[in-house]
């Protein structure tokens, strides 16, 4: 699998990401400017890393989802490449309409920076493929505008179409008020496209990789990638 | 001229922002203020010089990039 990941200015968990992919994949993703108008040739999988892309202004992800990049992003999309968002690019992803939905401010106004648990609700995606289905993981959320937010229909509409993802729950797995910290819409932690073949999620799966530094919980997030490139071929 | 884009979130979007405005303001004895609402401002200078002409510039600019039309509604207005 060839990924690829996305540079803006003040992207800065672009060495996390990349890590956490060369441990599945064995080779150091290469990291690919925002200027770029072309994505490099062969790439199975676009990911776009956590930061404060043009330190959030106007609105976070929104001026990083104009860049020339971006349009080769969409394009990529379009054909049914891969693309991941975490985070920020998370954000950039919405902003640049690769995802539904809008990503307000954390409903307590406060940064949060702490470990969170999400629930896997489906493994047929291409991103979570190695969880066991209902799996419950942990991992860390750091962002001031993750209350993920879709009006009424959309929301039915994301929940009826299956493009939920991951949903913030109790370490047991209940998607309780208490365990949606940023006070996203039905506990929203991470959703996808129609085609399943984009996703985006607040949390850092990047995080939990390593048995010596803070667990392996984000690992089958990476490994799912990795392996269905491997049976695609 | 110049046009001035306001960018509030629409009705039934959660504005944290707006309540602890209004709280603080509560805080600090003003009485009678009901709900806040914050929004922003973006003053656009333009070389157009035909107000409609302007106007209809302004408005692609607050969809294409000033407001995320998910969750913000916007004005513009023309001076």
């Amino acid at each position: 699998m060839k990924a690829g990941i996305l540079l803006f200015p003040g992207t800065n968990r672009e060495r996390d990401m990349a890590l956490a992919l060369q441990r599945v994949t064995g080779v150091k993703p290469p990291m690919i400017w925002h200027g770029e108008s072309t994505l490099p040739a062969g790439l199975d999988l676009v990911v776009l890393p956590g930061g404060f892309s043009y330190g959030d202004y106007l609105r976070c992800g929104a001026m990083a989802a104009q860049s020339p990049i971006m349009r080769a992003v969409a394009e990529f999309a379009a054909k049914g490449g891969h693309v991941l968002g975490v985070c920020n690019g998370f954000q950039i992803l919405i902003e640049a309409g690769l995802l539904p939905g809008a990503l307000l401010k954390n409903a307590s106004l406060r940064f949060l920076s702490m470990d969170c648990h999400m629930k896997v609700e489906r493994t047929d995606t291409p991103f979570t493929n190695r969880f066991k289905p209902g799996a419950v993981f942990r991992s860390t959320m750091a962002h001031g505008d993750g209350n993920y937010f879709a009006d009424a229909a959309m929301a039915a509409r994301l929940e009826a179409e299956g493009q939920v993802v991951l949903r913030y729950v109790t370490p047991e797995g209940a998607a309780t008020e208490a365990a949606n910290r940023n006070g996203s819409v039905n506990n929203i932690a991470g959703i996808c496209s129609a085609n399943r073949r984009v996703l985006g999620l607040m949390p850092h799966p990047e995080n939990q990789v390593d048995p010596l530094i803070d667990g392996t919980d984000g690992l089958p997030l990476f490994e799912s990638i990795s392996a269905s490139f491997a049976t695609a071929g | 001229m110049k046009a001035y884009v306001t960018i509030m979130p629409k009705n039934g979007v959660l504005d944290p922002q707006g309540k602890a405005i209004g709280h603080a303001l509560a805080g600090l004895g003003f009485a009678g203020v009901g709900e806040v609402r914050a929004g922003k401002v973006i003053e656009l200078e333009l070389a157009e010089t035909d107000p409609a002409k302007a106007q209809a510039a302004a408005e692609a600019m607050a969809k294409k990039l000033l407001a995320n039309t998910v969750i913000e509604s916007f004005k513009v207005e023309v001076r």
